[in-house]
């Protein structure tokens, strides 16, 4: 148990002095800026569109650090002596995911109602895409580790997860958006979306470690 | 010599469990092409085997397959660990093997005491090392604090050296230890080679320069095949 | 099992393969032919689409391939990880881009189908959303072979790719349809009426095993080459590898394919 709470910590330690996190943070900010400038000033449009933006901006920020996530144990030689630790692959997996979401999924989550704010978004609104958010994000940070397990070693390996990833990540997205709808307007249910959302991030919470073990494996033979 | 003294209580500390490493016919295919074939050898407590060979010969794919990094193509390599019970004290906590790979598995970001940590929590067993203490031994004591980044490749070594110290474990598997290192570092990689074996441990080192002590037994490894010499100083 | 066992060296395979070849390729060739010549000639144009109706005949057995394709591939995979066939990868990897083919094929038709009945050229309904991310999955496998070099490396993690995909795609089916149901666009004519009138049922049937047929054809010529591929790579690392010239022993790798 020690050893899976050093990888969390090594993980967050990595992110936060290497700046991943906090250039997670500010592409975030630019890509929620820059909405604007496309779809136009409207604040009706904007509070309407408002929290698909957050959950994209969020979503595509989580897939900047990835390729960092078992490249750079990989570079170093940390990835062997991990596997020689003893500690169970699985583990090491769920460490690195969850030591990702803490660093990465938490700061943009914290961030998501001062841009919302700025989209014009009501304070249920806010609330909503917290939530939905908190719930959310920890399946996108296990299915990126599954990519960035998967990727591991190849030379445009960051490109290829978002391509590999995003299109996995689709429910995540589909669940989290309709939540914050279904809290925003009435008719539209709030509960059902929710609850399949945090279904979805407890299917990853089991499955996606074992994917990832399973690729790290193959990936290093 | 406070420093040799201290290598005494580390290795005294250790007391390790009986292994016996054993490959029969082993096979070693990277990508596609076939690296060595039919290599056999039997290793056991307080043994040193060297294996050398020209660079791309397969020396470090063999200390993998031993690691359990790589699959064999072909035939078996098994690790065992004679009547485990026998020695209630030995503490091996999951893991038989330290391996030093020619990359030092050290983040850059953090110091050389937040490193050795790391792999503390990870390795480490019962009875926790002094990190201090393990510092000084490996010459990077004065380094505990310094990150990574700007250590020497040689300090970097060194550090690699400390790592193999924090959790007692029975097989070292070293990959060209002695590159980087200069005299007093290839006398210190000596004695804590010494030390390990005489505690029972068991060492495989693949180098092409002369080990600081004799190797029971030497593999050589050329053109595909591996070959069991008689080395010099075989204890048997 | 046993021609399975039987069929797990490929020089066995290349034999087999090249004989049946021929004649899939003819049974395809006069299925398409008569399945068109029903398509276009027998079958009744539809009382409220006219003619478009007959793309029906293209898209729906390219969209049935789409699907059987990625199935083929995820046995493929499993044959991989679990039984280790040596012929499995080569069967995934040349599916790929033929079950990327079908997929494009059946978005386009649902596409060209889609203007005169809807109005536009794209609408965003569940099933051809869902095609879509079927689509972005078989690319996203193809990326993945062609950056990995080592055809041993490549097979085991895009295995295991794939079977994240079969494991998803329902998942991502019904929240598709979920998110479809909730953002219903008013313009959508469903086709799922009644039943199927028989004498658009015949022609459909037909074309459905015509491109079953070209399917199965163009996937054994895939495996030829892939196997053909895998031969060229052995002997040029062969021929790259210093023992080569020292005439000493090749490796069980490089004749695995030979």
């Amino acid at each position: 148990m020690t050893g899976f709470a050093a990888i969390i910590a090594q993980t967050i330690r990595l992110s936060l002095a290497g700046g991943g996190a906090l250039v997670g943070l500010v592409f975030f900010l630019a890509l929620v800026a820059i909405i604007p400038f496309g779809v136009g000033p409207d604040l009706n449009l904007l509070a309407r569109i408002g929290p698909a933006i957050l959950w994209i901006g969020v979503l595509l920020a989580s897939l900047l650090g990835l390729d960092r996530l078992f490249g750079a144990d990989n570079e170093d030689g940390s990835l062997d002596l991990l596997i020689l630790s003893g500690e169970p692959l699985i583990l090491i997996v769920l460490g690195r995911a969850l030591g990702h979401w803490v660093a990465t999924g938490l700061p943009l989550i914290i961030a998501a109602p001062v841009l919302g704010l700025m989209l014009n978004l009501q304070p249920i609104a806010l609330l909503a895409v917290m939530a939905t958010l908190l719930a959310g994000t920890p399946a996108v940070s296990l299915i990126g580790a599954v990519g960035a397990a998967l990727t591991v070693g190849l030379a445009r390996g960051g490109m290829l997860i978002a391509v590999l990833v995003l299109p996995l990540v689709i429910p995540v997205l589909i669940f989290g958006v309709s939540a914050t709808q279904g809290a925003v307007s009435d008719p539209e249910p709030f509960r059902a979306p929710f609850l399949l959302l945090c279904a979805l991030t407890c299917a990853a919470l089991v499955a996606g470690p074992v994917a990832g073990a399973a690729a790290l494996k193959a990936a290093l033979d | 010599m406070t420093v040799s003294h201290s290598i005494q209580e580390t290795a005294d500390a250790a007391n390790y469990p009986a292994i016996r490493l054993a490959a029969v016919d082993l096979d070693c295919v990277r990508g596609d092409r076939t690296v060595f074939a039919g290599l056999c050898f039997v290793l056991e407590r307080g043994q040193l085997m060297a294996a050398v060979g020209p660079n791309g010969s397969g020396k470090s794919s063999l200390l993998r397959l031993i690691a359990g990094l790589l699959r064999p193509a072909g035939g078996s390599i098994g690790l065992s660990v004679e009547d485990p019970d026998s020695d209630p004290g030995t503490d091996t906590d999951g893991g038989l093997v330290h391996y030093l790979g020619h990359l030092d598995g050290l983040k850059r970001q953090m110091s050389v005491a937040e490193n050795l940590r790391f792999w503390r929590q990870l390795y480490g067993g019962e009875r926790p090392v002094s990190l201090d203490h393990v510092c000084m031994i490996a010459g990077v004591g004065h380094l505990a604090d310094v990150p990574v980044a700007i250590l020497s490749a040689g300090q970097r070594r060194r550090v690699g050296l400390a790592r193999l110290l924090i959790s007692p474990r029975p097989l070292w598997l070293l990959d060209e230890p002695l590159s980087a290192l200069d005299a007093d570092g290839t006398e210190l990689l000596g004695q804590l080679m010494a030390r390990h074996l005489a505690a029972g441990g068991a060492i495989v080192a693949a180098t092409h320069q002369d080990l600081p002590i004799a190797p029971d037994r030497t593999i050589r490894i050329e053109g595909g095949r591996g070959m069991l010499v008689a080395a010099e100083g075989a204890s048997q | 099992m046993a021609l399975l066992t039987r069929l797990a060296n490929p020089s066995v395979f290349l034999g087999y393969s090249g004989r049946i070849l021929p004649f899939a390729a003819a049974a395809a060739a006069v299925c398409m032919a008569v399945g068109l010549y029903l398509a276009f000639f027998v079958a009744p144009a539809d009382y409220q689409q006219g003619d478009s109706v007959r793309i029906m005949f293209v898209h729906v057995p390219s969209a049935w391939l789409a699907m059987f394709c990625y199935s083929l591939m995820a046995i493929s995979a499993l044959g991989t990880l679990v039984w280790r066939h040596p012929l499995a990868d080569v069967s995934a990897r040349a599916a790929a881009p033929i079950g990327a083919a079908f997929t494009f094929l059946a978005l386009v038709t649902g596409s060209v189908w889609g203007k005169p009945m809807w109005g536009t050229w794209w609408v965003w309904d569940a099933r051809l959303t869902s095609v879509l991310v079927l689509f972005l999955m078989y690319l996203g496998l193809i990326a993945l072979w062609r950056a990995i070099d080592e055809p041993a490396r490549a097979a085991r993690i895009a295995a295991i790719l794939i079977l994240i995909g079969f494991v998803n795609i329902p998942i991502i089916k019904f929240s598709v349809e979920w998110w479809n149901t909730l953002h219903q666009p008013a313009s959508v004519l469903r086709l799922d009426g009644p039943t199927i009138h028989s004498s658009i049922l015949w022609p459909l049937l037909v074309m459905a095993v015509a491109f079953t047929l070209t399917f199965l054809t163009l996937h054994l010529a895939a495996m030829r080459a892939e196997i053909y591929r895998r031969r060229v790579r052995a002997a040029q690392l062969r021929a790259a590898s210093p023992e080569y010239n020292r005439a000493s022993a090749n490796g069980p790798e490089a004749e695995a394919y030979s």
